[in-house]
């Protein structure tokens, strides 16, 4: 009886010891959820989801306090990867939130008067310019946020839809007439 | 007898090659316009260097290589830049891109070029000459050629020279063997030189005997070693890079593996031809062999020069009237040229005139019946009934897993699909949506980053500001004994045991500070104006300096009226 006991208590406290000793060896940093969401958005940083970015966004949708259908940039098929990813159903996008074309942003260049706000607010620091200097766009990191429209004081900054040419034209999805095989 | 490899499937659709043999190559008329795309190779496209209105010469550099991957395009012959700009190329979008419009003078007068001795140059210098000529592939990749002339990452055991020339109606790598044998070889030992092979293996379909006997007859000629003539089987796509390498060495090169990782490397006989032209005479890429054919009156072969408007070629060989559109290539893998106007490019092998008698509109694509005869002819060894099943549901990832990279396009699959179905365009659909998500993950990426630096520099800018401001302070209150000397505050403690009056001394003691500290700052403030130079005084024009000198004079009156009036502790006022 009293062995039993002992092998019970010897089993149970072996087993504490390694559970315990794996909890902080495997430790896992942060929430690896979070990660993998953050991973599927288009990290555009835009703020169109209400959040400060694309990272707390993820936050959010860990957390489930966020809705999976609030990132236009990401299109539907963004929707469908996070539905995926979390085993949620399919969520279409809400009214006035279905996602624009491609953008890039453009400064006037003969308008700007360097006042430096549009470069503080560029998420991914895609605007190049100094305190009473021209500013201009680096189109090639820009992620067309449009959060630098706002804050300029003079309007200089407009959306240019970025267009198809030769250089990233793609092969569309094969469609043919369906004709009657008398 | 060399033993001879097979590669999976292949079909014999009927050759039409006849037809355009029959004469020698004749020489394309001079055109009366040139339409040169600078985009005519694999990689960045070339950057123009010359101007609208500028006279060039034959052989003269008209876009520079941007980039490592990026060759070289020339004026064609010589005459007038008469625009720059975008216009229609024979690409399967039928957007238009960058192209040097030339009007040709007629004097075809040459740049001054030379050629080298490619015995007694080093190789680095022979592979920038291939470079600055524009020599690419012309069997129809355009990959530029001196990028493939590399010895240095792997050793090249065997080069095949590629005269297998498997679509249908091309025949201008027939042709160009029949009549330049010589000089073909003579670049394919340059090219072996390059890359140290111990072998050159030329491979040719057993339907081109004539070129198989002339290439033979040359390599006897010259007294070639190392070089074998070999005649494979007619069996399309044969002249596929991959699936030749596999009949003669038996092979098998994989989707994103290189063949000279495996000691092989394959350059088009017309490749050839060009590399020995470029470095023996130092002749630009120019012109090449097009076959025309199709619904012509006398299919031929012309040398035509690079630029040359499709129309302009297609007339000289008879086009019949109801011609409705023109192939670029083969009609198994070519594109429909949104145009006539569109210029001739270094990949044009081929000009085909489609009538609706010759080429029937294609019959109704009916559901896949799953026969699996599309497997059964792919040279790729792939299952093309499964990968069009997942492309056509979008199933990117499973079509990957089907090895979608390893089609070569060759259009077999389609051609035996007894439904129909445009299986090829399915593919070619399925891999751009696939390389732009790639390069939309890429981009994520990026902005992932620079989004995360920038949150990690602000933060950090803001400790560092917090940090020079502590230091700051710090600073001030170390130094302010010596520089203010506060006279002391409870000099003589108990001294006086009335507290009204000790506090009176204090506020005494602090007012006097107080002045210490603002006559300081008054001082260190006149010391930083006297030490401040004018800015932007470089170059202003006279009447610039006038007005300043105008301000000054002002100013000096000021200074003298306010000291004469003795208003010492009152600052002049301006009214």
């Amino acid at each position: 009886m009293i062995s039993a006991l002992l092998v019970m208590v010897g089993i149970s406290v072996l087993l504490g010891a390694v559970l315990g000793y794996s909890a902080i060896k495997f430790k896992v940093e942060g929430n690896p959820l979070v990660e993998k969401i953050d991973a599927v958005l288009p990290q555009t940083q835009c703020g169109q989801c209400g959040y400060p970015g694309c990272k707390p966004y993820a936050e959010a949708i860990a957390k489930g306090e966020a809705d999976i259908n609030k990132c236009p940039p990401g299109g539907e098929e963004g929707i469908r990867k996070l539905a995926e990813l979390l085993g949620v159903d399919f969520k279409p996008f809400g009214e006035g939130a279905a996602p624009k074309g491609k953008m890039v942003a453009f400064i006037d260049e003969q308008i700007c008067i360097g006042c430096t706000l549009c470069y503080q607010a560029c998420p991914v620091d895609a605007i190049s310019g100094a305190a009473k200097q021209m500013h201009t766009i680096i189109a090639s990191e820009c992620t067309g946020c449009e959060l630098c429209v706002a804050p300029c004081p003079v309007d200089c900054i407009y959306m240019l839809p970025i267009g198809e040419d030769i250089s990233n034209w793609k092969w569309r999805y094969p469609v043919y007439p369906i004709q009657s095989a008398a | 007898m060399r033993q001879l490899f097979k590669f999976h499937g292949g079909v014999h659709p009927p050759t039409h090659k006849t037809e355009s043999t029959r004469t020698p190559i004749a020489q394309a008329a001079l055109p009366s316009k040139l339409v040169i795309p600078l985009h005519q190779h694999v990689g960045n496209r070339a950057i123009p260097v010359v101007q609208v209105g500028e006279r060039v010469l034959k052989g003269q550099v008209i876009g520079k290589p941007d980039g490592r991957l990026s060759s070289a395009v020339h004026a064609s012959t010589s005459g007038t830049v008469s625009a720059i700009d975008t216009q229609l190329v024979a690409h399967h979008s039928g957007l238009p891109d960058l192209c040097v419009t030339l009007i040709p003078d007629g004097k075809d007068e040459w740049i001054a070029h030379s050629g080298v001795d490619y015995k007694q140059t080093p190789h680095t210098e022979l592979r920038h000459r291939l470079r600055e000529a524009g020599v690419v592939g012309l069997g129809g990749a355009v990959f530029p050629s001196d990028m493939k002339s590399y010895s240095n990452k792997h050793k090249i055991k065997t080069l095949v020279l590629n005269g297998a020339e498997c679509e249908p109606y091309i025949t201008c790598d027939d042709l160009l063997m029949r009549e330049r044998a010589g000089e073909i070889l003579r670049g394919a030992e340059v090219l072996r030189e390059l890359l140290y092979a111990e072998e050159v293996l030329i491979g040719i379909e057993d339907n081109k005997p004539e070129a198989i006997a002339a290439m033979r007859q040359a390599v006897l000629d010259d007294g070639h070693k190392y070089m074998e003539v070999i005649a494979v089987p007619t069996l399309y796509p044969g002249g596929g890079a991959k699936q030749l390498i596999r009949v003669l060495t038996g092979i098998e090169v994989a989707a994103g593996v290189r063949s000279t990782e495996k000691g092989v490397q394959c350059f088009n006989v017309a490749t050839a031809y060009s590399v020995w032209r470029a470095i023996t005479y130092g002749e630009p890429l120019l012109s090449r062999i097009v076959t025309v054919t199709g619904n012509v009156e006398h299919a031929q072969n012309f040398e035509v020069l690079l630029g040359t408007p499709v129309n302009e070629l297609v007339a000289q060989a008879g086009s019949k009237p109801d011609t409705d559109r023109h192939i670029m290539g083969g009609p198994m893998m070519g594109v429909d040229l949104p145009s006539g106007d569109v210029g001739v490019t270094k990949a044009t092998n081929c000009i085909i005139e489609a009538s609706p008698a010759l080429f029937p509109p294609p019959a109704p694509a009916l559901p896949c019946i799953r026969c699996a005869r599309c497997a059964d002819v792919c040279p790729a060894d792939l299952q093309p009934q499964d990968i069009y099943w997942f492309a056509k549901a979008r199933d990117f990832g499973k079509a990957q897993e089907y090895s979608l990279f390893d089609c070569i396009e060759c259009g077999a699959c389609a051609y035996v699909c007894p439904s129909h179905i445009p299986l090829v365009q399915y593919y070619r659909f399925a891999k751009s949506e696939i390389w732009q998500r790639e390069q939309e993950q890429q981009a994520a990426e990026i902005a992932r980053e620079r989004h995360e630096y920038r949150q990690f520099r602000i933060e950090r800018e803001k400790q560092e500001k917090a940090e020079r401001l502590a230091q700051k302070e710090k600073a001030a209150l170390a130094a302010k004994p010596p520089t203010v000397t506060p006279l002391p505050v409870a000099a003589t403690p108990n001294a006086d045991p009335d507290d009204t009056l000790q506090m009176r001394v204090d506020a005494d003691v602090a007012k006097a500070n107080l002045q210490l500290r603002i006559d300081a700052a008054a001082a260190r403030a006149k010391e930083q104006a006297d030490a401040a130079q004018p800015k932007n005084t470089e170059s202003l024009t006279p009447q610039q300096q006038a007005e300043i000198a105008e301000i000054e004079a002002r100013r000096a009156k000021l200074r003298e009226m306010a000291s004469d009036s003795g208003a010492d502790d009152e600052p002049p006022k301006q009214s």
